[in-house]
């Protein structure tokens, strides 16, 4: 910074006075760093630190049917604690977040490695890439809702498969079932597993892959001992993101469970809905500690910090 | 210990689509000799090295290992190892269990593999080493765990792909040394590729040189660096003049010249003063610059500046015709 100051008084040869008064008021290299972290610190302490005390705030207030009022009680967590239905929803929220996952990493990894190990050319390695990426064109709730006609009782699929001969009545189970919700949910989220999956194996060293051959090793082998560790990390960040998706959405499970379903976000936005506002606050606050602990325990396993 | 094996390429060839990156080479490799494969880049001694590993198809030929055809092999089957030039040691094994991951994909035991990688680790005295991560070590480090990751498969033939290029010029000293009390310890092959002529001379009991996909020459060291037989190998070689005399291309050492009352006229181009020896290039009548390396106490007795006359003289015997 010195040396910018010198160099803008450099460039303005009349003022001569003017540098040596400016370097007087030098602020101290502590002040500096401040004011240079200022604008994000505003940022994030506006839309993502001041939005979660504030929820936390209301999550001790009281509420009647028709009005809120501040106040510090514990009503509402006596009485999401107290409830069977917190436990069965957060089972199911859990179960959610599990099941598509383990999908979602599947397909996910599978998807990355034959981009990364068996497309030769890097233009059609970013072709594909770029054809993952399609369903993103369109909003999520069109994505999701253009299941409907194809999974309902007189869906594509269902005709198709009684015009097929292998069924004699509609499967009633593939549209507003638990199977919709963890469809949606793959369709949405799998990307979110391939892109940090992608991006490791992509700077794994090719040769790594001929000394394990040279070693001896099989095609799995060299999969299971060298290609796995070396893509926790990507693994990691794509669990990041999945997890937390899944676990904080309340729309894929309302639309493609017909309201049939519920996980945590749905208990919130129906809070919400019947202006219970510090109930949702407190539902929204365990849920929020919720998914920190899962996201601790994940990075436990996996350092993901050399991966940003 | 010496082994028997020897290693015969036989019309070896290998075309990526229309382009031939080595035409048809025919070479035996003697049991328990050092050989290094010399070249400029992309004269096609890696892709050599790549097919007698084993990750590189062969086009056409075959490679012969103790007489058996080994060419459709995979790597590990056909008793080669690799040491590859950036060392490609698994990043997430610690240096033990990179030396024994051979044995783990035999699926030998936990303690029988690392006790044999302990062996290893010890015979390239990497022993106090085994528990650390390949990044904690120095790039000579790493290389002596690679050693070690490829020997301990017992390979008959050893492939070491630039092995040396990473390193700082005094270790590279160091480490060629110990490759060569490690090749005469276990007395098998070692095909060592590089472009250094130094490296290939100090290192190999046998040097092959190559030049556009083809072999250019091979021998003992002194004996192609004495007596090149083409244009090419006495100047990538290095301290040889390529001149024209009576219509033929001869090859003379640059040291073999001295600065006398009669022979070549040729003008004095640039004077190095070099401590031992003073190096002095001069241009013929006919326009070739000749490079000669004298003596220093022999140059100040009658030191030349650039500019000045000066008659170039060799022993005769001492002129090598070269090849068209």
């Amino acid at each position: 910074m010195a040396n910018s100051v010198t160099d803008m008084a450099g460039d303005a040869p009349p003022a001569q006075p003017a540098p040596a008064k400016r370097a007087g008021r030098k602020l101290s290299p502590d002040v500096l760093g401040w004011l240079q972290a200022a604008p994000l610190s505003v940022v994030m302490i506006g839309f993502l630190l001041a939005p979660i005390v504030m929820i936390v705030i209301v999550s001790f207030w009281g509420a009647t049917e028709f009005s809120i009022y501040p106040d510090f009680q514990l009503d509402n967590y006596a009485f999401l604690f107290g409830s069977e239905v917190t436990y069965r929803v957060f089972f199911a929220t859990f179960k959610y977040a599990a099941i598509t996952w383990a999908l979602t990493l599947a397909i996910g990894f599978t998807v990355a490695y034959f981009l990364a190990f068996h497309v030769r050319s890097q233009t059609m390695q970013i072709a594909l890439f770029l054809l993952c990426t399609i369903p993103f064109w369109t909003s999520n709730i069109i994505r999701m809702i253009s299941w409907i006609p194809f999974l309902g009782r007189n869906g594509i699929a269902n005709s198709t498969l009684i015009d097929w001969g292998l069924i004699d009545e509609p499967l009633e189970w593939l549209l507003y079932s638990d199977f919709s919700v963890i469809l949606a949910f793959v369709h949405l989220y799998t990307l979110f597993m391939v892109v940090p999956i992608f991006n490791t194996m992509m700077r794994i060293d090719g040769s790594l892959l001929e000394a394990a051959r040279d070693n001896g090793a099989s095609g799995f082998q060299t999969l299971r001992h060298v290609i796995l560790p070396l893509t926790k990390p990507g693994i990691m960040i794509g669990t990041i993101f999945v997890v937390t998706l899944v676990m904080g959405d309340f729309i894929t499970v309302r639309f493609m469970s017909g309201s049939q379903r519920a996980n945590v976000g749905r208990l919130i936005s129906n809070d919400i809905s019947l202006l219970q506002y510090p109930s949702a606050a407190a539902t929204a606050v365990i849920l929020l500690l919720t998914v920190l602990m899962v996201i601790g325990i994940l990075l436990r396993f996996v350092n993901i910090r050399k991966e940003l | 210990m010496r082994t028997g094996y020897d290693l015969e390429l036989v019309h070896l060839t290998k075309r990526y689509g229309d382009t031939v990156a080595v035409h048809d080479i025919n070479h035996v490799f003697a049991p328990a000799s050092y050989v290094c494969l010399l070249g400029p880049s992309g004269c096609g001694k890696s892709s050599t090295l790549r097919m007698i590993a084993g990750h590189e198809s062969v086009s056409e030929g075959s490679i012969l290992l103790d007489g058996t055809d080994v060419s459709g092999l995979s790597p590990a089957q056909r008793g080669t190892a690799m040491m590859f030039q950036n060392y490609a040691l698994f990043p997430h094994l610690s240096v033990r269990d990179n030396v024994a991951f051979s044995q783990r994909m035999k699926g030998v035991d936990k303690a029988t593999r690392h006790k044999k990688a302990d062996e290893m680790l010890d015979l390239v005295q990497m022993s106090s080493f085994g528990d650390r991560l390949p990044a904690q070590l120095s790039g000579g480090q790493q290389q002596r765990v690679a050693l070690a990751r490829a020997l301990i498969t017992q390979p008959k033939v050893l492939l070491l792909d630039e092995p040396l290029s990473a390193l700082d010029p005094f270790l590279r000293i160091q480490m060629r040394v110990e490759l060569k009390r490690i090749q005469r310890e276990l007395g098998i092959i070692f095909i060592h590729v590089t472009h250094g002529q130094d490296e290939a001379l100090a290192l190999a009991d046998e040097v092959v040189v190559m030049n556009n996909a083809v072999i250019e020459q091979s021998g003992p060291p002194r004996e192609v660096w004495g007596a090149p037989k083409t244009e090419f190998v006495a100047r990538f070689m290095g301290g040889h003049n390529v001149i024209s005399l009576n219509g033929h291309k001869v090859a003379l050492r640059a040291d073999e010249i001295s600065l006398g009352e009669a022979g070549l006229p040729a003008t004095v181009v640039a004077v190095e003063y070099q401590g031992a020896t003073v190096a002095l290039s001069a241009r013929t009548e006919a326009g070739e610059e000749v490079f000669a390396v004298l003596p220093e106490d022999a140059f100040f007795k009658a030191p030349k500046s650039p500019g000045e006359t000066v008659s170039l003289a060799w022993d005769e015997g001492r002129v090598h015709r070269l090849q068209a």
